[in-house]
């Protein structure tokens, strides 16, 4: 009775382009925010900081990624984990070697180089699409974390084969605390899902769901193929890149490129396949999901079974509730959490009446 | 009848034959349309007439013969050109955008006004937003003279079939096109809904002047509202003229009864 | 030695290699072809099918029991696959298949896991990895006894498969459901029995390409990572085509070793993780469709 749309008429195209129409809803994500900024970083364990909180929202960026080229633009992609990559050792390349350049610019650069990357391999997807496609993107992943590690430039010739990463200075502010960070990672992420959510119900958003949906028919209203997928491989790019920077800088502390394996780029293809392909809210649920789950199993079989259970037992056990949670969603939800919420709203919105 | 003004000739297809292979679609076909008129194809089944607009609007090359649209001669066109100069088209079997809403549908139609880029957009920054509520309300136009208004937030995918042609029609009007190729816009619908259909393109052509090309089987529609008609079987022409001299035609008569010639 | 003879020796190892490739993908274009579903856990089988017959024999069951039981399981494997994830699944995207398929890799991997535990073994065909000695007798080229036993096993599956497909009712069968099941259906073609059939039979190829493997380099987790070589052996020779998936092999593997051997040293080496991948890509460029492949033509 509180989630209400009667009685809220919108008397212009702008109030009902709005991304929070509902006036609760625009009071329930002012406060999140508030929380989120305000409260969290004062009141979360360093361990919830690092473990969960941090690493969430890198992964919920490179899903939003992976989301913008898969989920809108419907180009199946396996190499997300290589461009990540490439934003990590960009970032690192960056700090290093120009004196004085600020961390933020630095992250944006690393960005931008993804970004170019993500375009060069794109190209194929002029000309092969679908599951063709999905094969040349693993060409990417191979090639791109190959002479990462292959060509010595990268890692500054550095003997140990492990780079740490710069620590983080802003405007001479040193954010090296897991608050302080969490702080930043959030601030970026929160920037960049905005621009995310403002892309895609504009022209740009329509016009990779039209290539997405049936290209033929979206040249024929007018769209330009090529510019459509480039800049979707382009934008993707650069979110998983940034993505990756933050990754090295505010999570892991290193730089590596064996971090950014095969296995990454598939558990990011499976953050949005649960999350909700084709869905902002997706992305940031999936990627809770898949961080979350071998965390509860972890837990589950502990209290369950005290210390019997070995390690490679439960990674065992995690690989197979991770596959079935795949076919199982794919079967009963493909649209993911991101629906299964959708339709809660619905719900609210009656409730207390049944329909 | 309407007393528009039929114009001069805007689109002509000169000589155009093309085979799939060893398959001849089209053979040596050549006839114009003007402005502001409805033209009608016509033909029984498998004549070449789809092919026959897929290649005026570039989704097919045609492998002899030219088209000559608005006093440009060319071999063939790119369909994102043709897009641009001013053609829109539906398909015979609806090529919507299945994953989206009926007034995103409507909106992808506006995209060649659409003027800002990708980083306005993803700021949603002054002229970008202001660009995205001005195509909306023009958007909201076509869906108010199509009468779809309730269904605009539908997703495409769970209208009925009629509705989906429709909103098909309103997805190519945006565009505000000279040309409009419409490909079976009738099939699969009863009566009134053939009924409301004829209606809409009418109106299209009278109050819009848009020149109408289209591809139908209702013979009591194409002599209703078409002003000439092209006839076509096994891809050669055997028809041009007005709708009465086109009825009388023994030629065209003997290929829908299937006699052989 | 002659600079011709370590050419030679390079080439014939990668052809070698490159049979090996076909025959794993020779598991994903059966399956294409009959159901028009493209089974991304093809590698995890081949990797389950040899940890089972591994572990069957350590458990003290003598080797052609063993065997029997493995093709056994794989069958069964097979048609669980069909019944509980292709079913539900039937008339969706094919991305979704492909995206339900990699699902069931990382399930079936983590079974290999969960009940044969994570130990590398070894599979005793009887034939040793060592030089044919006439051969090296009178041309001084290496070749392996066992790489050569490999290349003509798989070439003999692989060209018996080839033929049962293009000659035989079942063979035909199998074309018809690939092409259209609806229309199989309507004249009469049993569709669930068919697609038991084929699953089980690409079960059948993964445990050889199992085997097979499993003798050259032991049957570890790494396995699965040969099976996404076989990804660009079906894209150049064509997802559908069972002579196009040998060509392709041998392609992929005689140029992934040449380039491996003249051009890694140069950089460092490490060029065979990602060549054939890069190749696929220029293959795809000039010919979408693989060698062998259907051309697509999309109507409007």
């Amino acid at each position: 009775m509180f989630y209400r749309e009667a009685g809220k008429f919108r008397t212009s195209y702008a109030q009902d382009a709005q991304i929070f129409p509902l006036g609760l809803d625009k009071v329930m994500v002012g406060a999140l925010l508030v929380f989120a900024f305000l409260i969290v970083p004062n009141i979360a364990s360093q361990y919830w900081l690092i473990a969960l909180l941090i690493p969430w929202l890198i992964f919920s960026l490179v899903a939003l990624g992976q989301n913008i080229l898969t989920g809108y633009a419907g180009q199946l992609s396996l190499g997300s984990a290589g461009f990540m990559a490439v934003g990590a050792f960009a970032c690192y390349n960056f700090l290093l070697r120009v004196d004085g350049m600020p961390f933020l610019a630095a992250v944006a650069l690393s960005g931008v180089c993804a970004a170019a990357v993500g375009i060069v391999f794109g190209l194929p997807s002029l000309r092969i699409r679908g599951l063709y496609l999905a094969v040349a993107t693993l060409a990417s992943q191979f090639f791109i974390v190959w002479v990462l590690d292959k060509f010595g430039w990268f890692k500054n010739y550095d003997p140990s084969g492990v780079i740490t990463a710069q620590p983080i200075v802003i405007l001479g502010y040193l954010f090296d605390s897991a608050a302080e960070k969490y702080v930043l990672v959030a601030a970026i992420v929160g920037v960049l899902a905005l621009a995310a959510k403002n892309m895609v119900r504009s022209n740009i958003g329509r016009s990779w769901m039209a290539v997405r949906d049936m290209d033929v028919a979206a040249e024929v209203i007018g769209f330009r193929p090529m510019p459509v997928k480039l800049l979707a491989f382009a934008i993707s790019s650069f979110y998983c890149g940034v993505a990756g920077a933050l990754f090295a800088f505010a999570y892991l502390g290193t730089v590596e490129p064996s971090a950014f394996n095969i296995d990454m780029s598939f558990r990011i293809l499976f953050m949005i396949i649960i999350g909700g392909v084709a869905s902002i809210l997706g992305s940031f649920l999936g990627a809770a999901f898949i961080l979350l789950l071998p965390i509860f199993l972890s837990v589950l079989f502990h209290t369950v079974f005290g210390n019997a259970v070995d390690a490679s037992m439960l990674s065992a056990t995690e690989l197979i509730v991770f596959g079935a949670l795949i076919i199982f969603f794919l079967i009963v939800e493909p649209h993911g959490l991101a629906r299964l919420w959708q339709v809660t709203k619905e719900k609210l919105r009656l409730w207390p009446f049944p329909h | 009848m309407n007393e528009r003004k039929i114009g001069g000739v805007i689109l002509s297809v000169q000589n155009i034959s093309l085979a799939f292979g060893g398959v001849k679609a089209l053979t040596d076909i050549s006839f114009d349309v003007r402005e502001h008129e409805v033209r009608a194809i016509i033909g029984p089944n498998g004549a070449g007439k789809s092919s026959m607009l897929n290649v005026i609007n570039g989704v097919y090359r045609a492998q002899q013969g030219q088209i000559t649209y608005r006093g440009q001669v060319r071999k063939d066109m790119d369909t994102h050109q043709a897009a641009e100069q001013g053609i829109a088209r539906t398909f015979q079997n609806i090529a919507l955008f299945k994953g989206m809403t009926v007034l995103d549908n409507v909106m992808t139609g506006r995209n060649l006004k659409m003027k800002s880029n990708f980083l306005m957009q993803a700021l949603w920054w002054g002229p970008a937003q202001r660009e995205e509520m001005e195509q909306r309300r023009k958007a909201e136009e076509i869906i108010d003279f199509l009468e779809i208004q309730r269904i605009r937030k539908t997703p495409v995918s769970r209208l009925p079939y009629g509705l989906q042609k429709r909103v098909e029609l309103a997805r190519a009007l945006a565009a505000e096109p000279k040309v409009l190729l419409l490909d079976e816009p009738m099939a699969g619908m009863n009566v009134e809904e053939k009924q409301d259909m004829c209606r809409f393109i009418l109106s299209v052509n009278e109050q819009f002047g848009t020149t109408i090309v289209l591809i139908e089987h209702d013979m009591g529609v194409v002599m209703d509202i078409s002003d000439r008609v092209v006839v076509l079987d096994y891809g050669k022409k055997i028809g041009d003229g007005t709708p009465d001299e086109v009825r009388n035609n023994q030629e065209v008569i003997d290929a829908y009864l299937g006699i052989a010639h | 030695m002659s600079s011709l003879q370590v050419f030679a020796e390079v080439l014939i190892a990668g052809l070698l290699t490159g049979i090996m490739y076909s025959l794993v993908a020779l598991g994903f274009v059966l399956i294409y072809k009959a159901s028009s579903v493209f089974n991304f856990a093809q590698g995890a089988m081949v990797f389950f099918a040899a940890l089972t017959l591994v572990g069957i024999i350590e458990l003290g069951v003598p080797f052609w029991l063993a065997l029997l039981l493995t093709i056994g399981v794989m069958v069964l494997l097979g048609m669980g696959i069909e019944k509980f994830v292709l079913r539900p699944l039937v008339n969706q995207h094919e991305i979704t298949l492909l995206m339900a398929t990699i699902g069931l890799t990382f399930v079936i991997e983590g079974l290999a896991q969960l009940v044969w535990g994570t130990d590398v073994r070894r599979i005793d065909l009887g034939i040793k990895d060592i030089p044919i000695e006439f051969i090296a007798d009178n041309t001084g080229i290496l070749v392996s006894q066992l790489d050569l036993f490999a290349a003509v096993v798989a070439g003999a599956l692989v060209a018996t498969l080839a033929v049962l497909f293009s000659h035989t009712k079942v063979g035909r069968a199998l074309r018809a459901v690939a092409d259209d099941h609806a229309a199989a259906l309507s004249v009469g073609i049993p569709l669930q029995r068919i697609w038991g059939i084929v699953w089980g039979v690409a079960g059948l190829v993964a445990l050889v390409a199992g085997m097979l493997w499993g003798a050259r380099s032991g049957v570890q987790f790494a396995l699965v990572f040969v099976a996404l070589k076989a990804l660009p052996v079906l894209i150049i020779g064509g997802f559908t085509s069972v002579p196009g998936v040998i060509v392709a092999g041998l392609i992929v593997g005689a140029s992934e070793k040449i380039a491996e051997f003249y051009v890694g040293p140069m950089v460092g080496g490490g060029i065979e993780t990602w060549f054939p991948y890069v190749l696929a890509i220029l293959f795809l460029l000039v010919r979408p469709e693989g060698l062998y492949g259907e051309k697509i033509i999309r109507r409007v």
